[in-house]
């Protein structure tokens, strides 16, 4: 008995002496090294963490990235300031990228020109990398895209009833809803999500388990972005029975939207931080968009994946990014059309 | 040496006057108490620093609403997690029931599994169009089962998420239990139901409270598997202003009113747990049960457990391990960095002991000095766990980068965001053995000559291994999963299997997330399997 006493103890000491060294490495500090990056990242490391890797290689510079989701992530630079410690933020859509716009330093000139004005902070304090569409993801052992409405507001119908899911909460839904404002003013956007709230429509949490509820035939139709459906095409085959539909007549539903990148104002490597950001608009990175995560390019002129409709055949809605950006706006809406807490 | 003095008089009167506070329990306990109180500073600062219209936003009848079903599910989950945990775990400590401490291992390994794996496990198994309905659809032609989301889906995932908590805290508390009392019991006439029901279950009440606690708190603070079920709770709301609205005003409101709702439920703990005195006066504990022969009962109790540890933890893993084949087949590329499972074990093991040392200050005051103090400790300690992650990891954020950049984004400054999240777990069944354990003996030890230090080390931590070894095992498994404050706080480029399994399923790579899942649960189990296998019989 004292033995096993005397072991457990001698144990406990040193997961304790663990503990002591952790504190102490930690309170030691790490200096700045020169030709260094720290990026924030609102992508997964699963979707950019390969180009990341390539541009470490291409270019020696010591990168370490966090990667969290968009909205964390800009929550914690609005709370960390001038404090962060990071150089670079690149994020998942345009609406975590202008909360934090305030904390960032203007890019020049030559990098803004080269995508679209439209896929420009209305600040140039960020730059898009990479455009995603929004559209319909339909059933397709329920649906063929004859039966779709040719905009959103087709699906105010009553026939409509308890077959449509949504993520209301989800960044690229409330892009979807501030373009609506810009497009269709406060009255008709209004009116457009009470309608379709009296359509009972399934509430998600983003667009992932919507695509996958689309095609078990839980929901006909889902409002999402347009990549996730080529990600479970290669992950379950051709068989998967959900495709994607772009609105015919434009409107709201069918805008492209931008993932994106901007430097902080607090950062002491800019120079690195324009470098990356010239790197993911170049040729090789536009095209890993294009190749990996089924996005569209910006930078290029490269053409789209393989079953991804080209640009030329989805009818966008000619809107700039600063229509897009009053995210508050559109959340008081949602709040007063019950939407979202 | 004088500001320990002035500590311990300053502690004196709100110890309820039962004797000095020694120094080296009341400095500690400041201390751990302080960096508890940081997360609350946080939201009130957030809350009304922006002034405005917060109290209009708040007191709304959607707030409302959302308020009534969270505590209907809470309240639910509770139950149905203490009527599941409680025969589980006085089965596998007190009967001849076979394999027993397999039946303990995988029964506290559903703990492990994040909640939102949970969520997509189980829309994908029970939702419509899901394998039972296509199961069913065969052989009986089902064609449509009752919608699994809303109220009984998020209660069902939660349940047997959540029900280890109980198993863990009652088995402690069993083997506190002197034998004497139930064999006297038996002597005088009373066949084994009716002692469990009059003398067991009464004495499982600190074990029992405390572990409904944790799984109603954990309840409150779950965003994964309500979101996927799509059962509105606060903690959702919550999120939702964290997430979409980056509302951090609001969220830090609806935070502080998640606090009040969550001191509520904690006074129900504190109510049920009583004055009542749990320890025997006698000094013959730590002579071993003797195990009840369960004879012809073997059968109905192995089933049981069975269907439990299937529904909750085998099934799971069959569609995760279904869902790699799937992938592999469909030919998608596994990159798992093998880091990854060592940062994880390595940051839940040093966290598990932080907690433990962290719990033991509290624990001593709340079982030998209870008074006003201790309480407000206690209550601080479940606070940390009833918060949704993001609220305490920003709050961790404010501070930390603020006033003390050396530490932002070190291990350090994760393992205290560990500790304030998990504190409770591991002080719950630290204490819950403490209180068991008579005064009188460590009273005995110091009229030898020995030190209250040297007493408590030598008599009251060794009879009290369970308890720390049971707060250890959970904080380590709540730590495996944690995903929200790992993502923030961690050291930049710190990849463990909660952050891989979030990057992959949130990007809709199920495949490329369930190996991970799978890896999670395995890597779980074997200093599990450890710990248990050192159980005292």
């Amino acid at each position: 008995m004292p033995t096993r006493t005397n072991k457990g103890i001698h144990i406990w000491g040193v997961l304790a002496l663990m503990l002591a060294a952790v504190f102490l490495s930690a309170c030691g500090g790490s200096t700045e090294e020169t030709g260094s990056l720290t990026i924030y990242s609102g992508r997964s490391d699963t979707l950019v963490g390969p180009l990341i890797d390539r541009f470490k290689d291409d270019t020696g510079i010591e990168v370490s990235v966090k990667y969290a989701g968009t909205p964390q992530l800009a929550a914690t630079l609005l709370e960390e300031g001038s404090n962060t410690p990071a150089d670079v933020f690149f994020a998942q859509d345009p609406g975590g990228l202008s909360a934090v716009s305030e904390f960032m330093s203007p890019l020049n000139e030559e990098t803004l020109n080269k995508v679209p004005r439209w896929a420009v902070s209305p600040v140039d304090a960020w730059v898009g990398v990479s455009g995603r569409a929004r559209t319909v993801v339909y059933n397709t052992d329920q649906l063929t895209p004859v039966d779709l409405p040719d905009d959103l507001t087709g699906f105010v119908h009553p026939e409509w009833k308890g077959r449509i899911g949504w993520a209301p909460t989800n960044a690229s839904f409330q892009t979807m809803v501030t373009a609506m404002r810009s497009m269709w003013g406060e009255e008709k956007t209004i009116q457009w999500l009470k309608d379709i709230q009296a359509n009972n429509p399934k509430v998600y949490p983003k667009n992932t388990p919507i695509v996958s509820a689309t095609a078990s035939g839980e929901i006909d139709v889902g409002l999402v972005n347009h990549y996730y459906l080529h990600r479970f095409l290669a992950e379950q085959g051709n068989s998967f029975s959900a495709r994607n539909y772009h609105p015919t007549a434009g409107g709201p539903g069918a805008i492209i939207m931008v993932s994106g990148v901007g430097i902080l104002e607090s950062s002491d490597n800019k120079i690195n931080a324009q470098r990356f950001i010239e790197y993911l608009l170049s040729e090789d990175s536009q095209r890993y968009f294009v190749e990996e995560t089924f996005e569209y390019p910006l930078a290029v002129g490269i053409p789209v994946a393989d079953g991804v409709a080209p640009l030329t055949e989805i009818n966008n809605p000619d809107i700039s990014s600063s229509d897009l950006s009053d995210l508050e706006g559109t959340q008081i809406l949602l709040r007063e059309a019950g939407v979202i807490p | 040496m004088s500001i320990s003095g002035a500590a311990t008089a300053g502690l004196r009167c709100l110890t309820g006057g039962k004797g000095t506070l020694p120094a080296i329990i009341s400095i500690p306990a400041l201390f751990v108490g302080g960096a508890l109180v940081l997360p609350l500073i946080y939201l009130v600062v957030r809350t009304f620093d922006a002034g405005g219209d917060i109290w209009e936003l708040l007191f709304r009848q959607r707030v409302g609403t959302i308020l009534v079903r969270t505590i209907l599910l809470v309240a639910t989950v509770a139950v149905a997690s203490i009527t599941l945990a409680v025969p589980l775990a006085w089965l596998t400590t007190r009967t001849d029931l076979p394999f027993r401490r397999a039946w303990v291992v995988l029964s506290a390994l559903p703990l492990v599994i994040p909640s939102y794996v949970a969520g997509f496990i189980v829309v994908a198994a029970l939702g419509p169009r899901g394998m039972l309905q296509q199961t069913l659809e065969g052989p009986f032609g089902v064609e449509r089962l009752p919608d699994i989301h809303g109220f009984v889906g998020a209660l069902i995932t939660l349940t047997f998420l959540s029900y280890p908590y109980v198993v863990l805290t009652v088995r402690a508390g069993l083997f506190r239990i002197d034998p004497a009392l139930e064999e006297s019991s038996r002597v005088l006439g009373r066949g084994n139901w009716t002692t469990f029901f009059s003398v067991t279950l009464p004495m499982l009440r600190p074990g029992i409270a405390a572990g409904g606690l944790l799984v109603a708190l954990y309840t409150l603070s779950d965003f994964g598997a309500v979101s996927l079920l799509r059962y509105e709770t606060f903690t959702w709301a919550i999120f939702v202003q964290y997430e979409s609205a980056l509302d951090r005003t609001l969220g830090a409101g609806l935070s502080l009113a998640l606090v009040i709702l969550a001191l509520a439920i904690i006074g129900l703990e504190l109510f049920s747990r009583g004055r009542a005195r749990y320890y025997s006066s006698t000094t013959s504990i730590s002579r071993p049960p003797s195990n009840i022969r369960l004879g012809r009962w073997k059968w109905p109790a192995l089933a049981f457990c069975s269907i439990v540890v299937a529904v909750s933890l085998i099934a799971p893993m069959s569609i995760l391990g279904y869902w790699v084949v799937r992938g592999i087949s469909a030919g998608e590329p596994f990159n798992l960095v093998w880091e990854s499972v060592g940062n994880s074990v390595y940051v839940a093991a040093l966290a598990a002991t932080a907690a433990v040392i962290a719990a033991l200050p509290l624990a001593v005051l709340s079982a030998r000095y209870p008074g006003a103090f201790s309480g407000l400790l206690e209550r601080l300690s479940y606070i940390g766990f009833a918060l949704p992650g993001i609220a305490i990891a920003l709050s961790l954020v404010f501070f930390g980068a603020r006033y003390a950049p050396p530490l932002y984004q070190t291990i350090g400054l994760l393992l205290l965001a560990y500790v304030v999240l998990y504190l409770s777990p591991a002080l719950g069944a630290v204490r819950t053995s403490l209180l068991q354990i008579s005064p009188r003996i460590e009273e005995a030890a110091r009229g030898l000559g020995n030190s209250p230090l040297r007493a408590f080390s030598s008599v009251t931590l060794p009879v009290a291994r369970p308890g720390l070894l049971a707060g250890w095992a959970l904080v380590f498994l709540l730590v495996m999963k944690e995903l929200p404050a790992t993502l923030i706080l961690s050291p930049i480029g710190f990849n463990t299997l909660a952050t891989s399994i979030w990057s992959n399923a949130s990007e809709a790579f199920f495949a490329r997330a369930a190996f991970p899942a799978l890896l999670l649960i395995a890597a779980s189990a074997i200093p599990l399997a450890f710990l248990m296998l050192r159980e005292r019989r």
